[in-house]
């Protein structure tokens, strides 16, 4: 494949391409929500859309449509011109649409070349699977797209996300799939892994597929994609290129209103040390952490992922042992040797994983957010219904949760509501100290506002606030002082006055400037 | 919040939206209730002495001591775990009960020594799940063989007979007219444990845990502590159930209670509650005892073989577990 035919001035010479998909007022709803109303999206050959909007704007409901996973209510689906009719996953994949997304669905105990070619095998004549054809053109379709460093034979196991990616879209190329969905695909990769992402899109423009890429990264959206679409509430808002269009139209579109600054300012007002953390050690995950977090501070934590800042905060909250140090409270040693000690003693933890940790899905909103505090709710172990009604009202309506009724199953919210129930249930237990792992990971632009804002707040209350990030702005933008780790160890602690993010960046990479 | 340009009221959301009469009529336990009334009219035409208060009351004493046990079991079974045990712990608290009889203990000392051997295989169970962390569905077969085995050896193939006058009352008295003893303790245990699930926060942190046990453990719910008291009164209630069979009997052999595990596991499910964890009521465990009942009773009134009841209670087993999933499938029909 020659990937410099196609540069940018290439596609400038033929702007009035023809689009290879068009979806054209498309509706559907579900009962009591729209998901969708009259929306229009163009793929084009070559180019990449991005498909921007918050949470519960529509974004995934059309990728459903898409692979054939939900049948609109109303609307056409063309591909090149002619009309189709996408009524199972089977009939879009027939069709060329693939999609990889965030946890790309692709099956851990078969091999490489399994995946790739699993449902067309290639056959012998005995019509058993040719192993050995099905592994040269595993190689081949892999190397053809430079990541021949990725062995046919190895297990899907073995394979770290960003190369699951690769053997996703690997499997997309071998049945010759002309439109390829991505799905939020960076969420779960490091910086280096992105870029590698983002060489393989820019093969697979050069080879003439039409992407489309979900991200609410705007970097990466400006980076990557050539057109936009924005989705608001179920109706498309917005499309164009996005070389004539700025970051803060398209923020525009989405939330329908000017957001004029993303971080709260805020005058820290910080305090003695509330939570003192030393020489704090475990088996394999890390060594020798020490710091404080101080009254009314944001004390930011910033790594690659695997540096071990989720298991040191894991530790500080009882659920992962430790093997040396301590960790104390206003003064006091504390041993937290489950959450439930933890809680007691006023530390809580917003965890990265809120589906599996967060939330108990299947439970409505007043019982998630009374969960932790059942003891006050009750009396000498009976339930009062309407104490934990007033409580999750309280909470929720603090954090302006959108949602039909306090009964509601968590599990039918967005990731941004959910976010706000797991935050709305620490904050009614009264903690000292709040620790959020990457509190905003995956939630839409309004929730993240939110969150944000809330921080703030909580922190002028008198409140001590951790927050394990990874997304630099974040960093930058809320934190008083930053934490650097790096494999497991602290690799600095830096006042965040005037602090470069290069620096940042560097110190996590273990880079030493020159 | 403060950060955005214009600022929006806070809404208020509502504490519900269901009306709860239509989630009533359209629940699993009214559809039990309309089985039970249509067994109940089916058996009072197939048989002329099935409507008869002494008739009835014989009947109870077909589900009484298995939907004891399927009370606690119930909880259990909503926490994500199992005991297939229960079964076993009956035999073997039948059996040391025996024991002591021989050795000249009076009526007070048997029940304490039933109960208490029910509490204690119970948290042995206990013990090995969460503080090993085997799977229970595992543990359990293994001392299902286990204290049964331990019967086996102790008995053989003999029986304990010659328990004193006053420890017939538990299985064969009255508390008044066709009343019997072991009614009323069913329906005493199951106010108790419907309250105990459905109305205060230990019931709550079980459903917590059968629906997410991570998230609940994050939530600083002491998973492993509830499930444990959780085999502890699955147990407590096996010894119960024993002393209860014993008294009846006025034997013990070492196959007494053979097979209960599957029919105190069927009620539960028949009941309502799902056997993958996280939802069911007392109630409908109830309804399923007495439907259990009526149609044991039903069946052996029409002189049905023993042997062709248990394929029964296979069968209904089946569909017990089927049905739920075919029912919640109507009523999300319903609501699209």
């Amino acid at each position: 494949m020659d990937t410099t035919a196609l540069s940018p001035e290439a596609k400038n010479v033929r702007p009035s391409l023809a689009p290879r998909l068009t979806l054209a007022r498309i509706s559907k709803s579900f009962p009591g929500v729209r998901a969708l109303h009259d929306v229009r999206l163009s793929l084009y050959p070559g180019q990449v859309t991005a498909l921007i909007g918050e949470n519960g704007a529509g974004k995934s409901t059309l990728v459903k449509i898409l692979t054939g996973i939900y049948q609109p209510d109303a609307g056409e689906i063309s591909i090149d011109g002619k009309a189709v009719e996408l009524s199972s996953a089977h009939k879009a994949f027939e069709h060329g649409i693939t999609a990889i997304h965030q946890e790309t669905v692709l099956f851990d105990d078969l091999s490489v070349a399994e995946n790739i070619f699993l449902g067309h095998a290639p056959r012998t004549r005995f019509g058993t699977i040719d192993w050995k054809t099905m592994r040269a053109n595993a190689s081949e379709v892999l190397t053809t797209m430079r990541a021949g460093h990725i062995d046919a034979d190895a297990r899907l196991r073995d394979l770290g996300i960003a190369n699951k990616h690769l053997v996703a879209v690997a499997r997309a190329m071998s049945i010759d799939a002309q439109i390829v969905i991505m799905d939020e695909p960076t969420a779960a990769l490091s910086a280096k892994e992105i870029e590698e992402l983002f060489l393989l899109i820019e093969f697979l423009k050069s080879d003439g597929k039409a992407v489309l890429f979900i991200s609410h990264k705007f970097d990466e959206i400006y980076r990557i994609a050539d057109r936009y679409t924005v989705f608001r509430d179920g109706e498309m808002v917005g499309e164009g290129l996005l070389a004539d269009t700025g970051q803060s139209e398209i923020v525009q579109m989405m939330v329908g209103r000017a957001v004029d600054q993303i971080f709260p300012r805020r005058e820290a007002n910080i305090g003695a040390p509330v939570l003192s953390v030393s020489k704090l050690s475990h088996p394999t995950e890390f060594d020798d952490i020490s710091f404080d977090l101080h009254k009314g501070e944001i004390l930011g934590f910033y790594g690659l992922v695997g540096a071990g800042r989720s298991e040191v905060m894991q530790a500080i909250f009882g659920i992962t042992r430790t093997s040396a140090g301590q960790i104390a409270l206003e003064g006091k040693t504390i041993a937290p040797k489950s959450a439930a000690d933890a809680i007691d003693a006023g530390i809580v933890y917003v965890p990265e994983e809120r589906g599996k940790q967060g939330v108990v899905i299947g439970m409505p909103i007043f019982k998630n957010v009374s969960l932790p505090s059942l003891k006050r709710t009750s009396s000498s172990g009976v339930l009062r219904l309407k104490q934990e009604f007033d409580l999750a009202r309280a909470y929720t309506q603090r954090l302006d949760l959108r949602a039909a009724s306090l009964s509601q199953d968590v599990g039918t919210l967005s990731g941004g509501n959910q976010q706000k129930i797991v935050i709305a249930k620490w904050l009614a237990t009264a903690p000292k100290v709040i620790i959020l792992d990457e509190p905003t990971k995956g939630i839409d632009i309004g929730s993240k506002a939110a969150v944000h804002g809330f921080m703030a707040e909580l922190v002028a209350e008198g409140l001590s606030v951790i927050m394990v990030s990874s997304e630099l702005p974040e960093i930058l933008g809320m934190s008083d002082r930053v934490v650097v780790m790096r494999e497991g160890r602290i690799a600095d602690i830096f006042d965040n006055k005037g602090l470069d993010a290069v620096r940042l960046v560097e110190t996590a990479a273990g880079i030493v400037p020159a | 919040m403060s950060t955005t340009s214009d600022t929006i009221a806070p809404r208020q959301i509502p504490d519900r939206l269901d009306r709860p009469l239509v989630s009533l009529v359209f629940s699993w336990e009214a559809l039990l209730v309309l089985v039970a009334v249509a067994i109940f009219v089916a058996n009072s035409l197939a048989s002329p002495y099935f409507l008869d208060a002494w008739s009835l009351s014989d009947l109870t004493f077909n589900f009484t001591e298995k939907g004891l046990i399927a009370l606690a079991m119930a909880l259990l079974i909503i926490s994500g775990e199992i005991d297939l045990s229960v079964a076993a712990i009956v035999a073997l608290a039948s059996t040391l009960m025996g024991m002591a009889v021989q050795a000249g203990v009076g009526t007070p000392g048997l029940v304490a020594i039933g109960i208490v051997a029910g509490l204690a295989c119970g948290a042995f169970n206990g013990l090995l799940v969460t503080r090993f962390g085997l799977p229970s569905i595992v543990v359990t077969i293994g001392t299902m063989s286990l204290f049964r085995g331990i019967a086996f050896i102790i008995l053989g193939d003999q029986a304990y007979k010659g328990y004193p006058a006053g420890f017939a009352f538990f299985g064969q008295g009255y508390v008044w007219w066709v009343v019997s003893f072991e009614l009323v303790l069913f329906l005493a245990a199951a106010i108790v444990y419907g309250f105990l699930l459905h109305r205060t926060s230990f019931g709550r942190r079980v459903f917590a845990i059968g629906n997410n046990p991570v998230a609940a453990q994050y939530s600083g719910v002491r998973v492993g502590r509830i499930k444990f008291v959780l085999f502890c009164l699955t147990g407590l209630m096996a010894g119960i159930a024993s002393v209860l069979i014993t008294s009846r009997l006025g034997s013990t052999r070492p196959s007494i209670a053979q097979g209960y595990e599957l029919e105190v596991i069927t009620m539960v499910v028949l009941g309502g509650v799902s056997i993958l964890g996280g939802a069911g009521s007392i109630m409908g465990v109830v309804l399923a005892a007495f439907i259990m009942g009526l149609v044991t009773f039903g069946l052996g009134l029409l002189n049905v073989p023993g042997i062709v009841m248990s394929i029964f209670i296979g069968l209904l087993l089946i569909t017990v577990i089927a049905l739920p999933i075919v029912w919640r499938r109507i009523k999300g029909r319903r609501a699209a």
